[in-house]
């Protein structure tokens, strides 16, 4: 299924996805009483922080985060990724999301997943912020010649 | 044990469902931020469909008296906003439009595209670690 005007969007899957996601972070809610957040659950496994779920449990859950898209792929078939082709922008990329989402408390999963669905106002302003930032740094990479394909 | 189950499968679920929904793609990612651009809204739907399950999940949890392999919830309590959480999340949305890549995409890939993904990874924990050096945070 396509949108009218949108041919490259894959609405269905997204929202399959979407739900995945989401169950993954209801288990994590009603089995252990976690925030499924991954910046923190990332900081946790490496000692980064103490707060958080204890670190074993951080550890397992970024391996499961490993293992999960083989299990889709062997399903689904082979994952699309396409990559910017500048190393500066990873490395700019990686130091902004790791200092932001120390500093912030959290990013898509954290905020936008977890705490959005329960109306933290911290979070509805942080994923608006995140979301906002984000569309005028591509807007003026693109603007610059910056951008990829 | 059941918690390393439990944190095990929803790791796993939580992988499965960014490979499906097309989140760890940058290009994807950075198209749903590309607003002024080739749009793609993919992320929103991606963003609907984990929000209508969590949104039941909190309707549970509040009936709950405790999540069930726990004592007890270990949630955030604060409701206050500052300027740690703002700047933060900018911070964070510059470098998300910059590679395309947020924490659980990036994690995801690593087995899946190694080389490129490193130099996110290395720099995200470089971040990380320069937040906790420093003494003044915002």
């Amino acid at each position: 299924m396509t949108i009218p005007g949108f041919p490259d969007a894959m609405p269905v899957e997204g929202f399959i996805g979407g739900l995945l996601i989401g169950l993954a972070a209801a288990i994590m809610l009603l089995g252990i009483g976690r925030i499924a957040g991954v910046s923190g659950i990332a900081a946790r496994a490496t000692g980064l922080s103490e707060g958080g779920p204890p670190r074993g449990l951080a550890i397992i859950f970024l391996i499961g985060l490993m293992i999960g898209p083989f299990i889709a792929a062997a399903i689904n078939g082979p994952i699309e990724a396409t990559f910017p082709p500048q190393a500066w922008a990873m490395v700019a990329g990686g130091l902004l999301v790791g200092f932001g989402t120390r500093l912030g408390s959290g990013c898509t999963s954290g905020h936008g997943v977890c705490g959005m669905s329960r109306l933290s106002r911290r979070s509805i302003s942080a994923t608006l912020t995140f979301i906002g930032s984000g569309v005028v740094t591509v807007a003026i990479v693109n603007a610059l010649g910056g951008g990829w394909s | 044990m059941k918690q390393q189950v439990l944190t095990l499968v929803a790791g796993s679920l939580f992988g499965a469902g960014l490979a499906i929904s097309g989140m760890m793609d940058p290009l994807r990612v950075r198209g749903f931020l590309d607003l002024f651009g080739n749009w793609d809204p993919t992320l929103a739907f991606v963003m609907g469909g984990a929000l209508l399950v969590m949104a039941v999940a909190w309707l549970i949890q509040r009936r709950l008296e405790k999540p069930y392999a726990d004592d007890s919830f270990h949630l955030p309590g604060t409701q206050q906003l500052d300027r740690k959480l703002l700047g933060g999340a900018a911070l964070f949305g510059i470098g998300w439009g910059l590679s395309g890549l947020c924490p659980g995409p990036a994690v995801a890939s690593i087995g899946v595209n190694f080389a490129q993904v490193a130099l996110f990874i290395g720099a995200l924990f470089a971040g990380m670690l320069l937040h906790r050096l420093l003494p003044e945070k915002g």
